[in-house]
């Protein structure tokens, strides 16, 4: 396609801003976070619950791991093609009436947005869950300026009403229970019923009563876009309450955000996501409800429609060859629900709006690994693959954490011109796993740790840097001979097979694939 | 520079690897081998699950479903293209409901829809095996603000609208048509991951399939 090929100057990539940046670095917020009771139960709870779900939908299709691979190569052909697709995704939505905007970055995403409200007089808007405003600070933005943004989904609303933050990508308030959120509604809404109890079904009714009114006279609504169909110019808005609906069919105006990554190429295309997505995120063959919209339909639903396409980073994360494929994401949170890391520290300790195995790629990669504290997060994982297997879209999550641990490391040698102990650590193992000779001159210490482990067989601090792995954890001693040393002395000379035992390089390889 | 050229060049700079465009392999099912009475079997069974009250009539039987569905109300909405003997049933008797006709000459206000007990439309194609309704703006379902204001959602369905998989209403569909996919009554799972009925759309969603 030749409005692919770039003729300029390659630039620079420019990195995203907002409510991506961790304030602290995860390894200290995680600590915070786990000290915090309730919210472990509520999140062990609530994790268990969606995982046994999807796994139950997911189970049902005789084809799901063909969606998976449809899936992927849909979203890798988007990128790979992605200035021709918007080009004529605008084409389609603007000749049915529709108005896009460009915003390189959040600041003037809000500025944009803003400007919009004023021009229609209004200073009230609704909203729907958009994880793009939210990355944006568009709430708070809009409330310097004097506009007051509603959050309509309840568990939206739940977070605004506690001035809280969302904790999870698909149940913001996942670690709070129900006694919790009856007491935010009483606390917080201005017409309540003094009796509400704490029956989730009664504690929704106060939500449809306190937001009913402000649906029906709402002028402006903001929303999110889950996917926009490039040869049609359609967006889609995917939901369960109906609040969304509210939004999109209501108002005069309707604003939404949408991040350049969303498109999908055709319409067909949409077949393959609405059976991925619903089954990924609340494990239901399909969410009660789903929004589609072409530019104005005249007559029915807003007249005045606007797009805002951001980028705040995205195409610096597309400039990775390695971690591009994170843009693939489609925000369905089955990586956070089978991530045992997220399972214990929950959304808030990750610091940006989109936590979870996937933001601890996708933060980093919008806003540069070298910003704040964000280079803590490619750490925050075992690496143990659930992740991957979860994902509808097959990002290779784990790869990725790798690669950015890479990057994370180089950025700071870099900067630190003294080799650092990790470097050294390191250096030496490199040495050491190079060949079995050396691994095993290295084997023969073994016994001096037993010797330093004492007779509680057990190490209780490691020196040096290693000692964070001790902070937590003892250590067993080691044994007092390697596996290499034991089959060795098993398999004298005339055994087939004794790895590392002759060549250098006998053993290279092998260890690793023993039957 | 404008913001689009700036991002449209960031963009082609990201990409100057040239990645290749894979092709997509659509392996999945595409199509049905279901009967048309494994597929009403599948629907009903889905619906249900949902919480959605199913009733299935010949259709012959529509005004009479419809009445009786409806004793009780004082309001409905329909759209302007709704077929006639449905509601007909409605207007031989005189205790029957006030029928509101939405029409693009005649546009109920939010305020007049919100007053109404119930909407009755008809659907554009149904999906079995993920238990979803679609409606695409027809004239037989109207706006979609008025399948979205009132508390309770009569859907009349014809048993040769119901496709298995998502593909083959997709290939139905028209993309550009102002769409809603309903798949049950509103829900919430919000509040510790318990799913409630009833939230800010249609509490109720009666589903009549025409048979
Ligand atoms: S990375 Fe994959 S599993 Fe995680 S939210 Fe995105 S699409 Fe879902």
């Amino acid at each position: 396609m030749s409005s692919n090929t770039f003729l300029g100057m390659p630039s620079l990539p420019v990195f995203g801003h907002g409510n991506l940046n961790a304030t602290e670095a995860f390894p200290k917020a995680a600590h915070r976070e786990l000290g915090n009771e309730q919210l472990r139960a509520n999140l062990g709870h609530a994790t268990h619950t969606i995982r046994d779900k999807r796994l139950k939908v997911v189970a049902e299709l005789p084809d799901w791991e063909d969606m998976r691979n449809a899936g992927a190569a849909i979203k890798d052909a988007t990128m790979a093609n992605l200035p021709a697709l918007l080009e004529q995704f605008e084409e389609n939505f603007t000749a049915r009436g529709g108005i896009i905007h460009w915003a390189r970055d959040a600041q003037e995403a809000n500025e944009i947005v803003t400007a919009l409200i004023r021009e229609t007089g209004e200073t009230e808007v609704v909203k729907v869950k958009s994880m793009a405003t939210q990355e944006i600070g568009l709430n708070e933005y809009l409330e310097e300026q004097g506009i007051a943004a509603y959050e309509t989904d309840l568990a939206e609303l739940i977070v605004q009403l506690d001035h809280d933050k969302p904790s999870h990508i698909l149940v913001p308030a996942i670690h709070k229970n129900r006694s919790q959120v009856r007491d935010i509604f009483l606390r917080e809404m201005p017409v309540v019923d003094p009796l509400l109890t704490d029956e989730p079904a009664k504690l929704a009714e106060a939500a449809r009563r306190h937001l009913r009114k402000k649906f029906l006279s709402a002028k402006v609504a903001v929303s999110g876009a889950n996917f926009g169909l490039a040869d049609t110019g359609t967006l889609t808005v995917v939901e369960s309450e109906g609040n969304g609906r509210m939004c999109l069919t209501l108002p005069e105006t309707l604003i939404t955000v949408m991040g350049i990554e969303k498109l999908l190429p055709t319409w067909e295309d949409l077949e393959v996501f609405m059976q991925l997505l619903p089954r990924s995120s609340t494990g239901e063959r399909m969410n009660p409800y789903t929004s589609l919209w072409t530019g104005v339909t005249p007559g029915d639903g807003p007249q005045n429609v606007h797009l805002v396409m951001l980028d705040n980073g995205r195409t610096a994360a597309l400039a990775d060859e390695m971690g591009r494929t994170a843009l693939n994401c489609i925000r369905c949170s089955a990586c956070m629900n089978v991530c045992p890391v997220y399972e214990r520290t929950g959304g808030h300790a990750y610091g940006s709006t989109y936590p979870g195995p996937i933001g601890a790629i996708l933060s980093p990669l919008l806003t540069g690994i070298k910003s704040e504290e964000n280079n803590s997060l490619p750490y925050a994982s075992s690496l143990c693959g659930a992740c991957f297997d979860a994902c509808p879209v097959k990002i290779n999550i784990p790869e990725i954490l790798v690669h950015l641990r890479g990057e994370d490391v180089d950025s700071k040698r870099a900067k630190v011109k003294v080799p650092t102990q990790m470097d050294l650590m390191m250096k030496g193992a490199e040495w050491a796993f190079s060949g079995g000779a050396k691994l095993n001159l290295l084997e023969r210490g073994l016994p001096l740790g037993k010797l330093a482990a004492g007779r509680d067989k057990v190490i209780k601090k490691l020196p040096g840097i290693a000692g964070g792995w001790t902070q937590s954890r003892d250590i067993p001693a080691p044994p007092s001979q390697s596996f290499r040393q034991w089959w060795a002395k098993e398999h004298k000379p005339g055994a087939a097979v004794v790895p590392g035992n002759t060549a250098e390089d006998a053993g290279n390889g092998s260890e690793g694939e023993q039957p | 520079m404008s913001a689009r050229e700036d991002i449209m060049n960031r963009i082609k700079s990201a990409l100057r690897d040239a990645p290749a465009t894979p092709v997509v392999p659509r392996e999945y099912r595409r199509t049905s081998d279901m009967t048309a009475a494994q597929r009403l079997e599948q629907l009903v069974d889905r619906l249900v699950d949902y919480k959605a009250n199913v009733f299935l009539t010949p259709a012959g039987e529509a005004p009479a479903r419809l009445a009786e569905l409806l004793a009780g109300s004082a309001s409905i909405v329909v759209p302007h293209g709704l077929p006639e003997s449905w509601i007909s049933g409605l207007e031989n008797d005189g205790g029957t409901p006030a029928v509101h006709v939405d029409s693009p000459e005649h546009r109920l206000t939010t305020a007049e829809l919100d007053a109404v007990d119930a909407v009755v439309t008809a659907a554009a194609v149904a999906v079995s095996e993920t238990g979803t309704i679609m409606l695409d703006g027809g004239d037989d379902q109207g706006r979609r603000i008025i399948s979205l204001v009132p508390d309770r959602h009569i859907c009349f369905l014809n048993v040769d609208q119901i496709v298995e998989v998502l593909p083959e209403a997709i290939a139905r569909l028209e993309a550009s048509r102002p769409q809603t996919w309903i798949s049950g009554p509103s829900a919430t799972s919000d509040i510790e991951l318990e799913r409630v009925e009833g939230v800010h759309g249609p509490r109720t969603l009666d589903v009549v399939i025409l048979t």
